[in-house]
């Protein structure tokens, strides 16, 4: 083959290129200024962001959104340390991205030259890997591993570091083939088959099952499984509850769905999970939000676990058949393997449907209803309404995140995007950008608590410059939400640092931007607002929602508490509180 | 919530606490080690000794690690040393027949003439060597598993130990247990 020679940074646009890249999200600076020349002539989107960490959630939003891997770029020192939190972010959820970086020239390299940063350390636990590129020889393959390891297995973020010389510096090339990329690797093989002898052990104890819960995740979504979630599902009709990772993984209006699980899961969730003779566990990794005490968790059932990656089976509950293997490709095989052998399964789940039925008809996902003053789920369920339940929702990280989780319903895979894992404030807008950008024929709300918004709020030039027609709708309450619920019910309502007195008016800094800014105190402004924001197109919206200060996010297991201490009802609270404190 | 009259809990497994030979065998790039100590250091396990070195293959590094911990833990720790991008393998030998060697240089503090010949009969009965004498101190270099090593230092130390530095334990399964057991792969 003949070589052909360029400049690092070109080679760079040409593997992005190769990869099907069509945006990059980011903002130059003096290490990286090579490639941001070279992405001058790219023949793909490279938005520029006014801060790296929005860079790099709206590089996740995107994936999260797409399926595809997010890339994101900024300079060395500071614009590297900026994208700390949305690589930990995206870590902690298995995103794929691909961050590049600029390093200061080799020579340069531990001397503590100007905007210079250990980025290989400092990154190392919050990427799958990371490279930092000594040899202009090694660019391309590192570049093409670098996205053959994000997107592949478990997925999550890769850093490339490359040093500015490197990138100024001119060499002949080729781009490296999909097998010399997986030889490259050799100690990289993740197992996507599944073993059939635990696959036909899990279709056995499913046959033998009679109150059995499949409990879907994160892993369910990245695989794209979801269309064999549900033909699991209705096959042996067993309910489903989903993380919120999970979320859109299984249709939250079908009868089988008992929607979220957890620490804000529904009663007749928990309640399923708590009684269960058999929990199916699929790429789901029994987070603590999700177990709560976890020798109380699902006391009395046998688990299938089914994960792309064997570190999170047994990690913190031993699991009885564990499946190491891709979600969909296992379930697949254990859909053949249980059509091979029916059983009547209507029949088999008549008594345990049935008891789920009564468990959610007794405490329904619910909350107190308000004409005085706007409540925080009506304005979810009102965003539902207006959206057709079809839209894109990213949300930020507090008791809003919650109760998007909660009362909009979702029906598609990727269709809730949040930083589950990490809980990082400020996701959900950035988010919602690159989702948008993704996915242009959809609509995307981000829905954002105050405290949360203003994280990233500098953004909103990036979404009105790149006319990014997104919707923002703030719930305003004036507090950092969550932790003053927390404080109200575990800290004796003392309310330390919680309280968000002084704020922009959000209208006028949505005008500032560029952008158009409403708002809605009333009840019966709230739906008014909403029609009028889903009727503009050409740039974002931001709506102030100024809701109920102290509403609660419930039902709430408390933090490493069993699923029987669940709190209800607003009041119960203290009865809980009780109980919590006798432990 | 009163819903929940009976509590059940989920039988837990049995803590077995044990010491925990590891060997990984990784592309010697540059950082892996790193990688290495980064992961038992962030996820706060204990590490007994670490060692690392070039094999016969090129570009290839051999590491012993020693941890001491709960088996959960541990197959957690093997898991995560598997799951890092460099790991070609990695083998939990404790419960295979295997060598065990470590080697220390202990410089000892020696008085007088008694301490000098009691030194040299107890290097002779633990096969070790004098590397150096000065006026005050032999340095005396033994090899062995850890327990040897461990009896050594105890009987020498009321003579006063001035220096030591270990190498840690470096380990490898043995070939006739290698291959009945078809581990050599």
């Amino acid at each position: 083959m003949q070589m052909k020679k360029k400049r690092g940074a070109d080679i760079v646009v040409d593997v992005l290129v190769s990869e099907g890249v069509d945006t990059v999200f980011g903002l130059p600076g003096g290490a990286i200024m090579e490639v941001y020349d070279a992405l001058f002539d790219a023949p793909f989107r490279n938005v520029l962001t006014r801060h790296e960490q929005a860079a790099c959630h709206m590089a996740d939003g995107y994936a999260r959104a797409t399926g595809k891997v997010g890339v994101v770029i900024a300079t060395s020192g500071p614009g590297a340390t900026n994208l700390v939190t949305g690589l930990a972010t995206a870590y902690m959820d298995s995103i794929p991205l691909v961050a590049i970086t600029g390093q200061v020239p080799r020579h340069y390299i531990g001397t503590d030259a100007f905007q210079e940063a250990d980025v290989i350390g400092i990154t190392r636990p919050i990427t799958k890997h990371n490279f930092l590129v000594t040899d202009i020889k090694d660019l391309p393959l590192i570049l093409r591993q670098a996205f053959y390891i994000a997107k592949t297995g478990r997925p999550g973020p890769v850093l490339v570091d490359i040093p500015k010389d490197i990138t100024q510096q001119v060499s002949e090339y080729r781009i490296p083939t999909d097998e010399e990329v997986k030889e490259s690797l050799p100690g990289y093989n993740p197992h996507t088959e599944g073993n059939p002898v635990q696959i036909k052990k899990a279709a056995e104890l499913i046959r033998k099952a009679t109150k059995p819960v499949l409990y879907v995740g994160g892993g369910a979504v990245l695989s794209d499984a979801a269309e064999e979630v549900y033909k699991l599902a209705k096959l042996t009709n067993i309910p489903v509850t989903t993380t919120n990772m999970g979320k859109g993984a299984f249709p939250e209006n079908d009868p089988l769905s008992l929607h979220m699980l957890g620490m804000h899961g529904t009663y007749y969730a928990n309640m399923a999970v708590y009684n269960a003779d058999l929990l199916i566990a699929i790429g789901a990794r029994f987070d603590d939000r999700v177990t709560g005490k976890i020798t109380e968790f699902a006391p009395e059932a046998k688990i299938i676990h089914i994960d792309i990656d064997p570190a999170s089976i047994s990690k913190t509950i031993t699991v009885d058949v564990p499946i190491v293997g891709d979600v969909k490709t296992v379930l697949k095989k254990l859909i053949k393997e249980l059509e091979s052998k029916p059983v009547e399964w209507i029949a088999a789940r008549e008594s345990w449907l049935k008891q789920i039925q009564e468990w959610k008809e007794k405490h329904p996902l619910t909350y107190r209803k308000s004409d005085k003053i706007i409540k925080p789920q009506a304005v979810i369920e009102e965003i539902y309404n207006v959206t057709g339940g079809d839209a894109i929702i990213s949300a930020g990280v507090g008791q809003h995140q919650m109760w998007a989780a909660m009362f909009y319903k979702y029906s598609y895979p990727r269709q809730f995007l949040n930083s589950g894992g990490l809980g990082t404030m400020g996701f959900g807008f950035p988010a919602a950008v690159g989702a948008k950008i993704g996915r242009p024929e959809k609509t995307v709300f981000a829905i954002e608590g105050d405290g949360s918004f203003i994280m990233n709020v500098q953004d909103l030039a990036t979404a009105v410059q790149y006319r990014v027609p997104v919707k923002i709708a703030i719930i305003n309450n004036g507090f950092l939400g969550m932790v003053r619920q927390w404080q109200q019910f575990f800290y004796d309502s003392r309310y330390a640092s919680v309280c968000l007195s002084v704020q922009p008016d959000f209208v006028k800094l949505a005008e500032s931007f560029g952008a158009v800014g409403l708002r809605a105190t009333k009840p019966s402004e709230v739906r008014e607002v909403l029609v009028k924001a889903m009727e503009i197109n050409d740039r974002p919206v931001l709506i102030d929602f100024v809701v109920d200060r102290e509403e609660n996010v419930l039902p709430m297991v408390p933090a490493g508490k069993s699923y029987r201490e669940m709190i209800l009802t607003p009041k119960q609270k203290s009865e809980a509180e009780t109980m919590y404190l006798v432990g | 919530m009163q819903d929940i009259k009976v509590v059940k809990t989920r039988p837990e497994p049995e803590k077995k606490i044990g010491k925990h030979i590891i060997t990984v065998k990784v592309q010697h790039n540059f950082g892996v080690l790193a990688r290495i100590t980064g992961l038992f250091a962030g996820r706060g396990y204990n590490i007994e000794s670490l060692t690392v070195g070039r094999t016969h293959e090129p570009n290839i590094a051999r590491i012993t690690i020693v941890v001491e911990g709960e088996e959960r833990v541990v197959e957690q720790i093997i898991k995560q040393l598997r799951k890092l991008i460099e790991t070609l393998k990695v083998r939990d030998i404790t419960d295979l027949p295997h060598i065990e060697r470590e080697l220390a240089l202990i410089k000892i503090h020696t008085e007088n003439d008694r301490a000098r010949d009691e030194i040299m009969r107890l290097v002779n009965i633990f096969r070790g060597k004098v590397v150096d004498v000065s006026q005050e101190s032999y340095t005396v270099e033994i090899t062995g598993d850890n327990d040897k090593i461990e009896a050594f230092i105890d009987l020498i130390r009321p003579f006063g130990i001035k220096e030591m530095a270990r190498t840690g334990t470096l380990a490898m399964v043995r070939e006739s247990a290698a291959s009945k057991e078809g581990v050599l792969d």
